[in-house]
């Protein structure tokens, strides 16, 4: 009886313990594409699992050069990033398919194979895990119909409206229920009701313990979620140099225990 | 929905969806036809000239003819007998024949017209022996001294040695078909080559795309290798019918010549099964040279 709970209490403070372990970290990183300035510099914060979190800025402030870095595109010029507890700067490249696998990537212009009808673009994050058919094909539905495109399984994206090829990319960055899920400017091209359902989508995501990062623009958006937390970049600098992150106004800040698994 | 009916059949299908273009298309699977034919016609004519060597060889080994020039028919006539008796008695040599005066005449007719079938003609006797294949030098040695003992005049010269330049041509050309063979490959891999390089620059996005799903370096370059083994099997199997097709027909020209010569460049049976070889190796070839050039392009990205 004792022995079963000292179990479920180590259980529980595992669980809480990587609940709350830091799975992004950023430390000093900069990122230069050529010669000339920085992009991004002298970056630092940490993100803890299973939060939710916004990433604003002006345009070409360096939110997707910050992404970026993020869904491993792109290697930081210097600093320190780790995901899941590991560096992924000095990491030989074999290793990169392990980590990109959990991570699920909306990006700002969708980047949806051209040749692929919808359902394939959206099965494609499956079949690239080495998932059968008969596992993909009932996911993939349930995904097309709730991000309302049900009826457009076999359109190639070129015959999509902007806001459907959105949700295309979108679809196909949740399906694998990755850990960390990144978007860009995820509800640039659609009306505010799918922009709600699409959140809606986040946040659901989000319950189940998916980390979230969205870059957007949209600040009326960002004060739909209440536990969310925000970043703000300008040009190429987060603007709280101490590193710690900002709450969007008018909602108590969370406790920000940076426990490590 | 018909999607899941054969999942295996999806999943193939699926993956040959992920490059557009599934089926055979571009030039490839044609230039690699075109560098078949070629490479299965020449590795043909090796086989054949190798066969024809060989045969060559086996006829000739042994063989060697015992020319004794006596202006005195009957003299002649007699030594020849001598010669023929005394080698006979040698445990090194299997056969003897004296060849018959009027053979000479039948060979000698076109070019001396009525004058060959003279007697006063001093026409050397010819005599054919064949030595036991086993037979060492020093047998050899031994039958020239019995030959000199009973006619120092008498020479002997084995038919190998008429044959020399023509084994020696056909040694060349041997070689020389096999040097083609050999460099058809490397233009069949190069072709492949510049191929998968084409193939990805013109994927690159959809590669880049899988890359940030986590698709790995063998799973993108299986992709390719597949692509272009469907190509280089069709290129491979177009390739050996029309060479098939051309070698039987030459085949036929050749035996129609009638000729001793030609007729010794004919191709074995089991060359038969050495031929679609070819094909089958420049299939392996073009998947291995397709994953190597891919692999080594994403190597270079992140
Ligand atoms: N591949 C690249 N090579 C060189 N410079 C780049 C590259 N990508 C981005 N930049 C530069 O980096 C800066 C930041 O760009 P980035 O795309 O990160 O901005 P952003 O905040 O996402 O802007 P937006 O809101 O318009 O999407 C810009 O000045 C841009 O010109
Ligand atoms: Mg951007």
């Amino acid at each position: 009886m004792d022995s079963k709970r000292a179990v479920r209490t180590a259980v529980f403070w595992g669980v809480s313990l990587s609940l709350m372990s830091t799975i992004i970290q950023f430390e000093n990183v900069g990122l230069r594409y050529g010669p000339g300035a920085e992009t991004l510099s002298d970056i630092s914060f940490s993100l803890v699992t299973g939060g939710f979190y916004f990433l604003t800025g002006t345009s070409g402030a360096g939110k997707t050069s910050l992404l970026k870095l993020l869904y491993l595109a792109q290697r930081p010029s210097r600093g320190v990033l780790r995901l899941f507890g590991e560096d992924v700067v000095m990491l030989h490249r074999s290793r990169l398919p392990g980590f990109r696998r959990r991570i699920g990537v909306v990006f700002q212009d969708f980047r949806l194979v051209p040749h692929l009808s919808t359902y394939d673009n959206i099965a494609l994050p499956l079949r690239v895990a080495g998932l059968g058919e008969d596992r993909i094909a009932e996911p993939v539905r349930e995904m097309m119909e709730w991000v309302g495109l049900g009826d457009r399984a076999d359109a190639r994206p070129a015959t999509l409206s902007g806001g459907e090829q959105q949700r295309v990319a979108i679809a196909r960055a949740v399906i694998g229920r990755p850990d960390i899920l990144v978007a860009d400017e995820p509800t640039g091209n659609v009306d505010p009701d799918m922009a709600q359902r699409l959140i809606g989508l986040f946040e659901a995501l989000n319950r189940l313990g998916t980390t979230i990062v969205i870059a957007t623009h949209d600040l009326p958006l960002i004060s739909t979620i209440a536990h969310a937390q925000m970043m703000r970049l300008d040009k190429g600098r987060l603007i709280d140099p101490t590193g710690s992150l900002r709450y969007p106004p008018g909602h108590a800040p969370a406790p920000v225990e940076e426990g490590r698994a | 929905m018909s999607r899941v009916d054969n999942p295996r059949r999806a999943a193939a299908a699926a993956r040959n969806r992920l490059l557009p273009e599934g089926r055979v298309g571009g030039p490839m699977p044609w230039v690699i036809a075109i560098m078949m034919f070629l490479t299965i016609l020449a590795a043909a004519a090796g086989l054949g000239l190798a066969n024809g060597l060989w045969t060559l060889r086996g006829e000739l080994a042994g063989r060697s003819t015992v020319q004794l020039v006596e202006a005195d028919r009957v003299v002649r006539d007699a030594l020849a007998q001598r010669i023929a008796t005394r080698l006979r008695a040698l445990p090194a040599v299997a056969a003897v024949d004296i060849v018959p005066q009027s053979a000479l005449a039948d060979q000698l007719r076109p070019w001396l017209g009525e004058a060959a079938d003279g007697t006063d003609l001093p026409v050397p006797a010819l005599i054919d022996i064949s030595v036991r294949p086993e037979a060492s030098a020093q047998a050899m040695a031994e039958i020239r001294t019995a030959l000199n003992r009973i006619a120092p005049q008498t020479r002997i010269e084995a038919h190998a040695a008429y044959l020399a330049p023509v084994e020696r041509l056909m040694r060349s050309l041997m070689w020389l078909a096999a040097l083609l063979v050999a460099l058809m490959l490397v233009a069949t891999g190069a072709v492949v080559m510049l191929a998968a390089r084409g193939a990805h620059a013109a994927n690159r996005a959809t590669i880049d795309i899988l890359h940030l799903m986590g698709a790995t370096d063998v799973q993108v370059a299986r992709l390719f290798q597949r692509r272009t083994a469907l190509d280089a099997l069709f290129g491979g199997a177009l390739g050996l019918v029309t060479a098939a097709g051309a070698i039987m027909l030459l085949g036929d020209r050749l035996a129609a010549t009638g000729s001793e010569l030609t007729g010794l460049v004919h191709l074995p049976g089991w060359a038969w099964v050495i031929l679609p070889l070819i094909p089958v190796g420049a299939v392996l070839l073009a998947m291995l040279t397709a994953r190597t050039t891919v692999r080594r392009a994403l190597e270079r990205s992140l």
